[in-house]
Parts: structure tokens; C-alpha cells; sequence
């Protein structure tokens, strides 16, 4: 069965590290996709996370959704705390001071601490070549502070800080490609990832939690409340941005690109467009606009995975 | 149990404000804020799981019988598992009337 | 017991005392004028004296970061910075302490910018004087020394469990070159025992930590850190009194020197304590009734020694290396009014912020503070503060 079918589902380990009683949206496919890279990690995992949603909901005192050892320390620097954790272990392991344990280093936060105010915290760890693995869940915007704009905000997205007016679109900047900037730090494993195809999440989670060294996966989590869609389609708006190839998935391994899912039907990016309230101001020569935008990127990564024209 | 946070006095607190009883969350009750209930035509469902690995909350468990069905105590209602089915056996029914 | 006595740069001594400590990690970003410690320590690392992971970070914020991970899984820690170091990692400083993660940091005191200056005074560390560290402060290179192994237990000890901050005159102390008498392994390793931490994070006991506090329970969370931060006296006085029992070098939180029959006398921070003995030795010598108050303890703030050396005297001359812009005067001296408020035939204090960013307080302007300032209380002049030396 290909990991893009869902129809396995039964087979995925029942244990839940991150339990029921956070406080996400109903239908945050954010929350969702915890869910999942923890499924995938197991309890031999420590977690560092930046302040944002998923911190906030997932830890009011005295309350934790957390199955394993959990910590949260400021919005801007998960990468370097689990730098220290890391460290600290394995100092301590090789000095006879703990027993030795094969153990997940993780750090965790949104795309604003991600590609925002951690970005250079993040840029040093990879550098640093840290055993660890970062997963940023990247929403598009700041959702835990009111749904600002981030540097990983898509071009016309309308937020409470890029508002749409008269005489603006929105979010007139192009998202940063987190994914590349960390590729560009030489380390073993990146990825894509998105939460509606779980199967490749839980997959690439494992890699790269595997994988000796920095390893770096962008998991794009569909945020219902910020982008102004019905709780009930947030996988249907991940799977469409996959289908448009606005946001490709893709792995990169020692360097190498390789393609992780081709649609069969490339489609117009305008079925995902349409329907989110975020992008409701856009004119159809906007969206063509951004249709060619797709096109142009999507060609540059077919050819970087070795299946371009 | 954790205590109620309002109920929590200074020399309750551990050191470092840590939380050692993990996974305590499932105290908090999200079933609450549901307006609608997704409700399981078992006899349709093929038992594909598909609902219980979409759902953000982990609120959809295996009846003994193999069917799945919406654990109430924390569904918040979203509706994401009634699009997912394959079959479309789940729908979603206001919890009010 | 093998003590051995060097000639050596108290930074060197420092880092040196730090690889006895056995230290885990360190992460630290060179600044001046703590370069010199971090420099040699991860030259201990390179060359195999001490078994430690060394985190190159790129930035003070990231380096206190660093340091917060390795705590909480309960490996020994130590970072150093000064300065704008401090200030960029401020946030993080508060929440070590916050988190209750016992790292010890080398402070080497500078002024903060602007105008940028490299040199020594006092209001990096009054920038975070609030955060809920431990805040010693050392006067030599061998109490410098001594410090990181009574840091260390201090911090570490569970009914403890805060940071702990070494406060050392930058250049002033760091660049020194004194005779240090230093300790065997043997002695360290039974002063100071290996971390045990009760919630250290790892997966056969989970737990979690920095979690979010509702108005509902984040008064309880502060009340704990305060009682934390007041109880760690305790253990500060006996960590110190056991180091002066195995080395014969005590500690006490507030010095004192030719106070027995003092009426009046100067108080210091940090390194200019010496200067300050050597000219209440030649005030005496003219009849001057004077003496020497040192705080070494700068938090918990040690009210109780301190009154106890203050009353009875007539005046407390307090020399500050900062300034509370449009505040009362020194943050140290409107500490010890405050100490003293309300309490009977407390003394009079006059105040001076002298030595800022580096400016030379020789014995001559120490002369000057002690005998204007006694002139200045017998007046009654002892509202706001004096900014020592300042031209116009
Ligand atoms: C230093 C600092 N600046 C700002 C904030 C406020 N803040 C908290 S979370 C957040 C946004 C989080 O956005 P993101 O990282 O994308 O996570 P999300 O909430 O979207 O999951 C902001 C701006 C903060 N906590 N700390
Ligand atoms: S705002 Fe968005 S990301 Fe945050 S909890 Fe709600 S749905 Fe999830
Ligand atoms: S409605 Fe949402 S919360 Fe409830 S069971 Fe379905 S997916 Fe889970
Ligand atoms: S998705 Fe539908 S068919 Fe599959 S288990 Fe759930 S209810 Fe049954
Ligand atoms: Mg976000």
C-alpha cells in the first residue's frame, strides 16, 4: 500500500504521546500534526518547543498533553535549547555519569519562530551539526498571537499585520523557503511534510529523527481559525496545496533532492485559493498571477528531484 | 488528578513550576465545546481507521464490535472525520434540540 | 592535601576551576572582557583536560539557551559573558532562574553601551538584578577561584536549585595576574558531589517543564521562587562555611573591615574593597574613625548581616558603579536605605556613583569620597547621590 493511500490507518501505533485535552481550534490540523510526528517518534523522544499554539494549548498549568519529557523555554530558541539538552546527554552518557540510551533530540516550533525571530538560533544549531531533529509547523502566520503576517506567509494571504486594502494585497512579500535555507547549511536530512498525508509525515519524521546529525523537516499545518476556512476541510486544504504544487513535497538526503509525491493532475492553483478567507480579496489576475508564481517553482524543483522536462 | 489550577496554593507548586504527572491534560474535558456530534452509521463503516488518524483531538475510538465512533468526552465537534470517511457513514448532528 | 600556589590570570584560574568542577557543558560567545575564560576553557576542552561538550553559539541569547537545555537534564553547567552579553540574553537569564536550572555564570562586570565601552563598572549586572539569580560578588582572584566550586554546590543543591551569577570586575579582576592558591581534584570532589536532579528531563521519567501559567496560578509560581530565592541563604552560608572548613578561606555574605569601633563607613561592591582597605588603614592613621563594609551577597540581599553591621554606626558612605537614571541614586545604596528604613539609630547614607565604565578611582578619590561624604552626612546632605568626579 503507497504511504499516500490513508487506507493503512489501522495499522498506525495506537499510542498517543501527545493526549486529548489541549485546547487547539477544533479542527487544528497543527494539533494534528503533533500528533502525528509524536506517533512517529515514540517515548524515547525529548522535546523542546517554542512558545506559539501548540506550547500555549498544550501546557496550562498544571495540566500537560505530553507523554514525554517536554520543554518549553522562550518563542526564539528551541533549536539552541535542544542543543544544550543534547549536549548535556551525551557529555553525561560518555563521562559514565547516565547509562547510554539512543534517545530523539526534537525541537519544535511555528514557522514565526522558525523563519522569524529563531531563524538564526536554528541557522547556528544546524551549523553546529547538533544530533537533532527540528520540526517546524508552519501555519503561514503568527496564529497564536492573533494571525499576523510571517516571513512564511504566502504572497496575498490577508493577515491582521499584511492586511488587503485599497491600495494593498495583502501579503506582498514571497514565502521563505525554510526548507532550502536549511538544505543551504550542507545538513544530512531535510523535508517537506504535511499533516493530510501522515503516512509520509511519520515516514520522514523517522528519517530524520534517524538520521545521524541536524536534520530539519517543514511540516505545513493547516490552521482553520487563520485561514479563514471550515473546521471540517483542514486535510482537504493540505492535500490541495500538494495537488497545485504550491507547496511541493520533497525529501533532500545528503544533499539530494528527491520528489515524494507527484499529483497525477496537477491542480489550478485556484481550487486552493478559492474558499480560504484569508485570499478572498484576490482577483482572478492576482490568482493568475500566483498561478505562474506555482508554475515557475514547481518546474525549479522537479529539476533540482531530477524529473524536470 | 491535578487540582483545579484556582485550587493550587504556593507550596503546591513543584520547583521550576514542572508538571511530573504527564499527560494529565486528558482531565480537561473539550467535549464541551462541541455544537455538533459526529454520529457513526456502523453498519456502513469498513473500519478503515481513517477517521481516527485524522482527528487533531484523539477523540475517536474502536467499539469492540471493530467500528469507530467519536469519543464525546473530547470531540470537539470539527467535522474533519465526516469529510475524511471514505465511505461517508459518519454526520454530523447539532447537539442542540 | 596537595594545594599548589600560582602566579596566574584570574580569568585562566577561573576556567581552570571550572574543569575541576568536571563541568558538562559549556556555552559561551566571547566578549570582552570575559574572552579570556571562554578562550581557555574550550583550549581544556580541545586538549582533553576536561571531558565536556563545548558550544560555540552565535549569540549570548542562544548561549544561555544552551545552557538552560543542559541544566534541566541535569548536566553541570557554566557560561560567562559581561555586558551587552548579558543584556541580549536577558530574556533567557530570567528564565533560568524562573525554571529553577542551576547554571553558574563567570559576570565579568562592564558597562553597557552607549557610548560602547569595553570597561569595568557595575550596571550590566544591576540590569538583571530582579531576574531571581544568586548574585555573589568577588573581590580577588583567589575568591574568584574559591566561587566556582561554592557556586556549584550552591546552585545544584535541591533545596536550592537557582543560578548562580560570579561577579568579577572586568579587566580590574579578569586580567589580573595574582597568586592563587589552588585546590587538589581530591578536595573538590568532596566539597562538590555530581548533580542529582529530581525532574531532570529524560524519557524513563517524564515531565514537563516551562509550561503556561493562567492568572489563577501564576501568583503561586512567583510566591514559590521568592521563598526559593530567601531560603537559598541557608545553604549559601554553609556551602561557604564547609569551603572555609577544608580550605581555611571563609566567606561570610557582608565583610567587614576595622568596623569593631568605626563611626562611619564606606561600602563596597566587588573589587574595590582593596583600594578601600589601604585608605581606611591611612584614615586611621590620622584619627579617623573609620572602616569597610563589603556586600558579597547581592541576592538574596542579606538584610539580616547587614543591619548587623551597619547600626551603630553614624554614616555608611556607599559607592555605586551605576546609575538608576531618574531613580533614587545607586541601585546598591537605595538597596540599603531601604534596609534601613524605619529602623532605629539606623545611620545616615550618602551616596556616590564613582568609576563608571573604567574611570580610575585611585586611593586619592577614595580619600576624597570618605572625607567629603562624612561632611557631607554631618550636614545632612545626604539626599540623591553625587556622580563622583563628573566635569561641568
Ligand atoms: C520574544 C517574544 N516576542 C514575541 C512573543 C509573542 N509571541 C508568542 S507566540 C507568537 C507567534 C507564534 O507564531 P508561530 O511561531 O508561527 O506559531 P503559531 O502560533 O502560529 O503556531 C508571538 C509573536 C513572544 N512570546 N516572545
Ligand atoms: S489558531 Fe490555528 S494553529 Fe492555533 S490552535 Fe487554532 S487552529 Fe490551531
Ligand atoms: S468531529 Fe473532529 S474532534 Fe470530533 S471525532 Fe471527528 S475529527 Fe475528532
Ligand atoms: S472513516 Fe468511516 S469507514 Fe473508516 S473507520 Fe471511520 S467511520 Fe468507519
Ligand atoms: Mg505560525
Amino acid at each position: 500500500m503507497d504511504k499516500f493511500s490513508v487506507f493503512s490507518a489501522r495499522l498506525v501505533d495506537k499510542t498517543e504521546n501527545f493526549t486529548s485535552g489541549h485546547r487547539a481550534c477544533q479542527g487544528c490540523a497543527e494539533a494534528l500534526a503533533v500528533r502525528h510526528v509524536m506517533k512517529a517518534l515514540g517515548r524515547d523522544t525529548i522535546v523542546a518547543m517554542a512558545t506559539g499554539c501548540m506550547e500555549i494549548i498544550s501546557s496550562p498549568l498544571p495540566l500537560t498533553s505530553w507523554k514525554v519529557p517536554w520543554i518549553h523555554n522562550a518563542f526564539e530558541n528551541p533549536s539552541a535549547v535542544i542543543s544544550g539538552v543534547e549536549s548535556g546527554m551525551k557529555a553525561m552518557m560518555r563521562k559514565g555519569k547516565l547509562p547510554y540510551k539512543k534517545i530523539n533530540y526534537v525541537a519544535m516550533g511555528g514557522d514565526g519562530a522558525t523563519a522569524d525571530i529563531g531563524m538564526g538560533q536554528l541557522s547556528g544549531a544546524l551549523e553546529r551539526g547538533h544530533d537533532f531533529l527540528y520540526v517546524c509547523y508552519d501555519n503561514e502566520a503568527y496564529m497564536n498571537t492573533g494571525i499576523q503576517r510571517s516571513s512564511s506567509t504566502p504572497y496575498g494571504a490577508s493577515t491582521t499585520t499584511s492586511p488587503a486594502g485599497k491600495v494593498s494585497i495583502g501579503q506582498h512579500t514571497q514565502k521563505k523557503n525554510m526548507a532550502q535555507i536549511a538544505v543551504a547549511h550542507n545538513v544530512p536530512y531535510v523535508a517537506t511534510a504535511c499533516s493530510s498525508y501522515p503516512f509520509d509525515l511519520m515516514d520522514k519524521v523517522k528519517r530524520g529523527a534517524d538520521t545521524p546529525g541536524a536534520a530539519y523537516i517543514n511540516c505545513l499545518s493547516v490552521c482553520p481559525t487563520g485561514w479563514r476556512i471550515p473546521t471540517e476541510d483542514a486535510i482537504k486544504y493540505g492535500r490541495l496545496a500538494v495537488d497545485c504544487c504550491i507547496y511541493p513535497l520533497y525529501e533532500v538526503i545528503g544533499g539530494q533532492y528527491k520528489l515524494s509525491y507527484k499529483p497525477y493532475k496537477k491542480v489550478p492553483v485556484t481550487e486552493y485559493i478559492k474558499g480560504q478567507g484569508r485570499f478572498r480579496h484576490l482577483t482572478d489576475s492576482d490568482i493568475a498571477f500566483i498561478q505562474g508564481q506555482v508554475d515557475r517553482e514547481w518546474e525549479k524543483i522537479l529539476k533540482l528531484c531530477g524529473e524536470g522536462k | 488528578m491535578a487540582k483545579p489550577m484556582e485550587k493550587i496554593t504556593w507550596q503546591e507548586i513543584e520547583t521550576g513550576s514542572v508538571v511530573t504527572e504527564i499527560g494529565n491534560a486528558r482531565q480537561y474535558e473539550t467535549g464541551s465545546w462541541r455544537s455538533e456530534r459526529p454520529v457513526v452509521d456502523a453498519g456502513l463503516c469498513i473500519k478503515c481507521g481513517v477517521c481516527w488518524l485524522f482527528c487533531p483531538d484523539s477523540s475517536v475510538k474502536q467499539a469492540p464490535d471493530g467500528h469507530f465512533e467519536a469519543d464525546l468526552v473530547y470531540c470537539k465537534g470539527c467535522g474533519i472525520c465526516a469529510k475524511e470517511c471514505p465511505v461517508g457513514c459518519i454526520t454530523m448532528v447539532s447537539e442542540e434540540g | 592535601m596537595a594545594k599548589v600556589r600560582k602566579g596566574i590570570e584570574v580569568s585562566i584560574a577561573m576556567s581552570e576551576a571550572v574543569a575541576q568542577a568536571n563541568v558538562d557543558v559549556i556555552a559561551a560567545y566571547p566578549i570582552t572582557p570575559q574572552t579570556h575564560i571562554v578562550e581557555h576553557l574550550s583550549e581544556i576542552v580541545a586538549e582533553g583536560h576536561l571531558d565536556a561538550e563545548y558550544v560555540p553559539v552565535e549569540s549570548e541569547h542562544s548561549a544561555m539557551s544552551v545552557c538552560c537545555g543542559s541544566a534541566a537534564v541535569g548536566a553541570r553547567t557554566f557560561t560567562s559573558t559581561s555586558s551587552q552579553g548579558l543584556a541580549l540574553m536577558s530574556e533567557i537569564f530570567t528564565i533560568a532562574a524562573a525554571m529553577r536550572l542551576p547554571v553558574v555564570m563567570a559576570l565579568a562586570n562592564r558597562s553597557l553601551s552607549s557610548p560602547l565601552s569595553i570597561w569595568n563598572d557595575h550596571s550590566d549586572v544591576m540590569s538583571v538584578r530582579d531576574a531571581g539569580w544568586i548574585h555573589v560578588f568577588v573581590e580577588s582572584g583567589q575568591e574568584s577561584y574559591d566561587h566556582v566550586f561554592t557556586s556549584f554546590r550552591i546552585a545544584e543543591d535541591p533545596a536550592v536549585m537557582l543560578p548562580v551569577a560570579i561577579n568579577l570586575d572586568g579587566f580590574i579582576l579578569t586580567h589580573m595576574i595574582e597568586p592563587i592558591e589552588y585546590e587538589d581534584d581530591e578536595t573538590i570532589r568532596k566539597y562538590l558531589p555530581d548533580v542529582k536532579m529530581k525532574n531532570a528531563l529524560h524519557p524513563d521519567s517524564p515531565v514537563s517543564m516551562g509550561c503556561f501559567g493562567m492568572p489563577e496560578i501564576y501568583t503561586e509560581a512567583q510566591m514559590h521562587r521568592q521563598v526559593g530565592v530567601v531560603n537559598s541563604y541557608g545553604t549559601i552560608v554553609k556551602a561557604w562555611q564547609e569551603w572555609g572548613d577544608l580550605t581555611g578561606r571563609y566567606y561570610r555574605p557582608v565583610e567587614t573591615y576595622r568596623t569593631d569601633d568605626a563611626d562611619y563607613c564606606i561600602v563596597t561592591m566587588g573589587s574595590y574593597g582593596e583600594t578601600a582597605m589601604e585608605v581606611v588603614d591611612s584614615l586611621r592613621g590620622e584619627g579617623e574613625k573609620v572602616g569597610v563594609i563589603k556586600l558579597r551577597l547581592w541576592r538574596p540581599f542579606p538584610f539580616e548581616d547587614f543591619r548587623r553591621e551597619a547600626l551603630g554606626k553614624k554614616t555608611l558612605i556607599v559607592v555605586d558603579r551605576a546609575i538608576s537614571f531618574g531613580g533614587p541614586g545607586g541601585p546598591v545604596a537605595s538597596e540599603l536605605r531601604s534596609a534601613l528604613y524605619g529602623v532605629p539609630g539606623a545611620p545616615k547614607i550618602v551616596n556616590y556613583v564613582a568609576g563608571l565604565a573604567g574611570r580610575d578611582v585611585a586611593r586619592v578619590d577614595f580619600r576624597n569620597i570618605i572625607l567629603e561624604g562624612k561632611a557631607k552626612a554631618e550636614k545632612g546632605d545626604t539626599d540623591g547621590f553625587t556622580l563622583y568626579g563628573v566635569r561641568g
